[in-house]
């Protein structure tokens, strides 16, 4: 299985050392994977923003996508919800599978991918005739929930995980745009939640907050990881290290290294990794 | 070490030059830029200021013309000119009410008719519409603001009214005969008529600025309802239109300036009788039709002041009507601020 290969990325070194010579490699088991990426390229009219990427995103765990700008990470990111098809005339090669199923089949509808890979934006965006509650339950009323009873305990929950219900308790009938940025992009993780996904995607979740509110939205990716798979694109090299379990460079286009941020981070394979992460280029 | 003085020397005041250049550099960059003049600012901020006074000033002027040109007719029917409906010029007994009602009724039936068909069109231009389609259905739509008032109006007189006489209006009578609105006997010349051109003439108006407004709406909107599994529908509505309410209302405004002033095109088909009538079907009038009408024939000096009236009411329903939205926007935009606050 070759998705072994992100999963245990010490194993080629370890099959070629001497059996005898070292201990037995101590062979983790796979961790479940909630997407296998398989020769992904994607065009934007004639510009290859993917090209031919490879990649395994493990479940319940957090992966970081690294890379200077326009070297196609948020592309990758948009990938796993079909979000980049909003841009016309972007065309795709490859296969994205989501718990073993094929996201592009032709009978598969964009609209149900999303509600299954939430997504959270650059710059927080709730809607702004929305008052702090409705932004939360959006996404169950859009989908057909009526049930006001569990339109509240949604409401409650989704607020509560994205470490903002305390907060903002007693202003669900503000409208969303009267709290502080980063109470924003927490309302936004919150409205994510309230749909149950199984994914979230944050691309560059934390370039427009203070450290501050940069510091809470990182707890919390780290609080969520246990119930949910997270893909964040991020700039900060600091905080890639730090929220990680996973990171995957770009560049150009292409990925360059993918591996535990452990490992990305203190002993890249690539010059290309390295030059970037010591901040030599990028 | 140098070998001799010389070409330390020649060194040395290699580098003084250098310096000296870099150091005069900068002095006379500094030293050539004028002091910043506070004359241009002045002069800037007073020229833009008379250009945004000049509508002020125009706009009084007409006012004042108006009223200056119905004194007399004022002071001779007072309030009773704008709630009486007799017209007649030989007896020098006028009252605008017919006028007044013709213009309101015809400009809300436009509305009804050209705000969802232009918000709907706008909705579709910038949301779901192909790209290869867009720019030619724009184009489209503004060579319908560019047709002539009186070619519509020809257009309505011999094919529009016809029409409307041999199938919809039948059908409308049919359906809804039962209310006054649809009742009576169908003439074809028409408020329902009248109406239904004003409805064309302003529908490129609502269309374009709708669509300029819609076009506006921030891209992460849509991206924020699409994340969330919305259909396209979907993201129109809670995503684009909920955002560009305001907006949009601001367009509808717009078309309705339009309307109330509308002319040649309703003179053609809305019949021109001075009358109220609950039936749609019945003909009707407008102050700007009667202005257009009859100008040429106001033989005397009562009658030209009462015309001159008319106008005044035109003028004064048309920045009452925009004086009235802006008071209705600003409710709406308080209410739900102040809902959201309690």
């Amino acid at each position: 299985m070759d998705n072994l290969v992100m999963a245990t990325p010490e194993q080629s070194v370890t099959e070629r050392v001497e059996p005898l010579a070292q201990p037995p490699p101590s062979i983790e088991p796979a961790p479940p994977l909630t997407f296998q990426v398989k020769n992904l390229s994607i065009w934007y009219g004639e510009k290859r923003a993917i090209d031919n990427v490879t990649l395994d995103v493990a479940s319940n765990a957090v992966t970081a996508i690294i890379g200077p700008s326009g070297c196609g990470k948020s592309t990758f990111l948009r990938a796993l919800n079909r979000m980049h098809e909003l841009v016309p005339k972007t065309r795709m090669e490859g296969t994205v599978l989501l718990q073993g199923e094929d996201l592009y089949s032709k009978n598969v509808d964009p609209a149900i991918v999303r509600r299954r890979v939430g997504m959270i934006f650059q710059k927080s965006n709730p809607f702004p005739t929305m008052t702090i509650g409705e932004n939360v339950i959006v996404g169950l009323r859009l989908n057909g929930v009526r049930n006001q009873k569990f339109l509240n305990e949604r409401l409650e929950k989704s607020l509560r995980m994205a470490a903002l219900w305390d907060e903002v308790k007693d202003d669900l009938h503000k409208p969303g745009t009267s709290l502080s940025g980063g109470q924003q992009q927490r309302l936004c993780i919150a409205r994510a939640l309230a749909v149950e996904p199984e994914v979230i995607l944050m691309d560059e979740p934390c370039s427009a907050l203070d450290p501050i509110a940069t510091a809470k939205i990182e707890e919390l990716i780290y609080e969520l990881k246990a119930r949910y798979t997270i893909v964040t694109v991020t700039h900060n090299m600091q905080q890639a290290g730090r929220v990680s379990d996973y990171t995957a460079f770009f560049y150009l286009g292409r990925l360059i290294e993918f591996g535990p941020t452990t490992k990305i981070f203190t002993n890249p394979s690539e010059r290309q990794t390295e030059d970037y992460i010591t901040g030599r280029f990028g | 070490m140098y070998r001799s003085g010389l070409p330390l020397l020649i060194n040395v005041l290699s580098f003084m030059a250098v310096a000296a250049s870099i150091a005069v550099g900068e002095r006379s960059v500094q030293a050539r830029m004028a002091s910043p003049s506070r004359f241009g600012d002045k002069a800037f901020e007073w020229l833009t200021l008379a250009m945004a006074l000049v509508v002020v000033v125009l706009i009084t002027l007409i006012g004042w013309q108006l009223w200056i040109g119905s004194s007399v007719a004022i002071k001779k029917f007072g309030f009773h000119f704008l709630v009486t409906s007799t017209w007649d010029p030989v007896a020098e007994q006028f009252g605008a009410l017919p006028f007044i009602y013709g213009t309101l009724v015809s400009s809300l039936i436009a509305l009804l008719i050209a705000v969802p068909l232009s918000i709907a069109t706008a909705a579709y231009l910038t949301e779901l519409a192909p790209l290869w389609l867009r720019q030619p259905l724009v184009s489209l739509i503004e060579m319908l603001a560019a047709i002539p008032s009186v070619i519509l109006g020809l257009w309505g007189i011999f094919v529009m009214i016809p029409w409307l006489r041999d199938y919809p209006f039948p059908f409308l009578k049919r359906v809804f005969g039962w209310t006054p609105f649809f009742s009576g006997p169908i003439y074809g010349p028409s408020m329902l008529a009248g109406g239904i051109i004003i409805a064309v003439m302003i529908l490129p108006i609502i269309t374009s600025v709708s669509r300029e407004i819609l076009r506006s709406v921030p891209d992460l909107q849509r991206e924020a309802a699409y994340g969330l599994g919305a259909t396209r529908w979907e993201a129109t509505r809670i995503a684009v239109l909920s955002y560009a309410k305001k907006g949009l209302f601001g367009a509808v405004i717009l078309g309705l300036g339009r309307a109330l002033g509308e002319t040649m095109a309703v003179t053609m088909v809305i019949g021109n009788t001075p009358q109220i009538a609950a039936s749609l079907f019945k003909p009707g009038y407008t102050l700007a039709s009667v202005l257009a009408n009859e100008f040429t024939e106001a033989t005397t000096d009562m009658y030209l002041q009462a015309l001159f009236e008319i106008g005044l009411v035109l003028f004064g329903i048309t920045i009452l009507v925009n004086l009235l939205a802006q008071l209705l926007l600003r409710t709406i935009t308080t209410a739900s601020t102040t809902r959201a606050v309690q």
